[in-house]
């Protein structure tokens, strides 16, 4: 008995089924249960079937021997090459798929491991695939997979979401006044828009987190560029001013010397003061329309911010020193911009025109009173972001209002 | 070294090969040629040392070698060379059950000089006694002839042609016969095999004559040091099809040398005699 045992070879009976119709499936199985040098059994009817289990056999690289049995019956018996372990030998591990809480990935991200998911294991001499963003603490975040899934969960279409047809009509110079401040609204998204999706390509998937963010907050952006727009169209008014300071301010954080140096000026200076003026605009806007929008776009920003606040306490907490690159590329910025008109006048006139609501002197007066607030919030919620990022408070205060006139 | 280019991988595999070769230590280089005719009439100017050969060019070579009082010699080739079959198919619902029953019928064949889908299956026929172009009528599907029937078009397109009814039974190589199952150009219970060759073995490395032992030894040492675990060759073994080099053997190629006689293809002195062969 023990010894028909230890003599007995693994069989399968692949029965009619032809090797081109599926066969091969249960023969690889089988054979991949063995380990090199070990016997398979396998029998078959499939007219031929032998002929093409040799022609298998022999591009894989096993021995086959084919005999007819007592009963009639076709038998190949393969003995497994060696050949898929040395596919294997010297793979690559790429670390774990899903991150334990507190898990980090990878402190740098082998360009060998491609596009791999992370977790797979890589055959070794494949491509050799270069990322720009491809040490951890250049990118990272320690919510980011959380951030990703309530970005996930929290996307709107902008058909459904906004009443479009919602009844409102507003005296000329207020809805000319509405499409400016789209104008200007649009011309940061665009800026919002291509700055994260220029990092998103070099992000090794490594970092799978911070990549899905990102390619969301592309989809986010893309998104408001499409609100905006619809809004400014929507009483057949025609895109306004688009002025040179506004554009160089905007042009300044595309040429940001990194990751985090852009994280910092876009997304903790710039958005956070975006949804500063997004509240502003939800509490002043003229038209249901406008206030839904921004009400909508606030909420997608607070994300934005989000990211960009974690992934800055991140890089602080494992290098501390990088505050002075942060205040660098403050001051940097500040200096280039230093000739530059800052907010184009247009757009001041209009978020006072909308603000005020009529063009009467006391409307104006109220109007101009709350976008000095407006201001002046935004400049607090900046402070705020730096002091949270460890800033002393006095760095925080100049750093704070230093920050570009044209908001973002 | 000599080397036909039947596809663009040919330059990444002797590429990457000479690369490796020259990391050993080797000074390697290769000469690409759009024809094996070409191939092996370098072996006797002096051009070549050796050549990566199909059988067919083996053949050529050995009796363009013998004539001249010289020798040639199969010194290596890939594990996937050794004990091909090749079939002859029919569609399922075909009267044709065997050999004989193709008398008076269209057979589809590969390149005019492809061996396994042209000469051995012929060669196969007249053992059972039939002969091509009397007996039965054969219709060539000629790709890229002069390449002995590498490129795969040829046995490609007498398959179609044979699911397309255009002729009633068609020859190809037993690993195409399985890949053509897989891909979907023969479908599944579409077709039946008919006949099954002897088996035969495919290309090898055949040196020149005046090749120097030395280097011709180096070089089939290292080949056959080359391991499918190192990730640095295994891709241009994978392109070249092997999994393993082995030692050179040419007791499989008599059957091809008796169809080439038969059919007329080459002379004892390796002299080419088709008048249709265009390369
Ligand atoms: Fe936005
Ligand atoms: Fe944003």
């Amino acid at each position: 008995m023990a010894q028909t045992e230890a003599f007995s070879v693994p069989t399968i009976d692949i029965e009619a089924l032809g090797l081109d119709e599926g066969g091969l499936l249960l023969v690889r199985r089988a054979l991949a249960a063995l380990p090199a040098g070990e016997r398979l059994s396998v029998r078959g009817r499939a007219p031929e079937w032998d002929l093409q289990l040799t022609a298998w056999c022999r591009q894989q690289g096993h021995d086959v021997e084919t005999q007819v049995l007592a009963d009639g019956v076709l038998e190949a018996v393969v003995t497994r090459g060696p050949w898929a372990e040395g596919r294997w030998r010297g793979a690559l591990d790429t670390g774990h798929s899903r991150l334990a809480e507190g898990e980090m990935p990878a402190e740098t991200a082998d360009p060998a491991w491609g596009l791999a998911a992370r977790g797979a294991t890589v055959e070794a001499g494949g491509p050799s695939i270069g990322f720009g963003l491809s040490r951890r603490d250049d990118l990272w975040a320690a919510t980011a997979g959380d951030l990703y899934r309530q970005a996930a969960a929290a996307q709107w279409d902008p058909e459904t979401a906004i009443d479009w047809a919602a009844p409102f009509d507003l005296p000329p110079a207020i809805e000319a006044a509405v499409a400016q401040v789209m104008t200007y609204l649009i011309e940061n998204e665009n800026a919002a828009l291509v700055v994260p999706a220029r990092h998103l390509g070099q992000v090794h998937p490594q970092y799978r987190e911070v990549q899905q963010v990102l390619a969301l907050q592309c989809a986010d952006e893309a998104r408001h560029i499409e609100v905006f727009t619809r809004r400014l169209g929507l009483r057949g008014q025609a895109p306004r001013l688009s002025t040179a300071g506004g554009q160089a301010s905007l042009h300044t954080l595309m040429l940001a010397p990194d990751f985090s140096s852009a994280t910092f000026l876009l997304g903790v200076l710039g958005e956070g003061s975006f949804i500063t003026l997004l509240t502003f605009l939800q509490n002043h806007a003229p038209d249901p329309v406008t206030r839904q929008i921004c009400r909508l776009t606030a909420r997608d920003e607070a994300r934005h911010v989000a990211f960009a606040m974690a992934h800055l306490e991140h890089r602080l907490a494992v290098q501390p020193d990088y505050q002075t690159r942060l205040q660098n590329a403050v001051e940097q910025r500040h200096d280039e911009l230093a000739d530059t008109a800052g907010l184009n006048e247009e757009v001041f006139d209009a978020l006072v025109l909308l603000a005020a609501g009529d063009l009467n002197p006391a409307a104006v007066a109220r109007g101009h009173l709350a976008v000095q607030q407006l201001k002046l919030d935004m400049a607090a919620g900046r402070r705020a972001r730096l002091l949270r990022l460890g800033f002393a408070p006095a760095e925080a205060q100049r750093l704070a209002d230093l920050h570009t006139r044209n908001f973002m | 070294m000599g080397a036909v280019a039947y596809a663009p991988k040919v330059v990444t595999i002797w590429e990457g090969f000479k690369a490796w070769f020259a990391q050993q230590g080797f000074a390697f280089d290769y000469v690409l040629y759009s024809n094996y005719e070409a191939q092996v009439e370098a072996q006797f100017d002096g051009t070549l040392h050796l050549a990566w050969n199909s059988p067919l060019a083996w053949v050529r070579a050995d009796r363009m070698a013998r004539s001249r009082g010289q020798s040639v010699q199969a010194v290596a080739m890939r594990n996937t060379d050794c004990n091909l079959r090749s079939v002859i198919v029919v569609r399922a619902d075909s009267p044709i059950q065997s050999e004989a029953d193709l008398r008076g019928r269209t057979l589809g064949v590969g390149a005019i000089d492809s061996p396994q889908a042209t000469l051995l299956p012929l060669h196969h026929l007249r053992q059972a006694g039939l002969t091509g172009g009397e007996d039965f009528t054969v219709r060539r599907f000629d790709v890229l002839s002069g390449k002995h029937g590498d490129h795969i078009g040829g046995e490609r397109d007498a398959a179609k042609a044979l699911i397309a009814g255009e002729v009633d039974a068609s020859c190809m190589i037993d690993g195409n016969h399985l890949a053509f199952g897989l891909d979907g150009t023969l479908p599944a219970g579409a077709t039946r095999i008919i006949a099954r060759t002897e088996p035969y073995d495919h290309c090898n490395f055949t040196t020149s004559p005046d090749a120097p032992q030395a280097a011709i030894d180096r070089f089939v040492e290292l080949l056959l040091s080359m391991q499918w675990d190192d990730p640095q060759v295994r891709p241009l073994l994978e392109l070249e099809g092997l999994k393993k080099w082995k030692p050179g053997r040419t007791e499989f190629y008599p059957a091809l040398a008796t169809a080439v006689d038969e059919q007329g293809f080459y002379g004892p002195d390796g002299s080419i005699l088709r008048a249709d062969y265009r390369y």
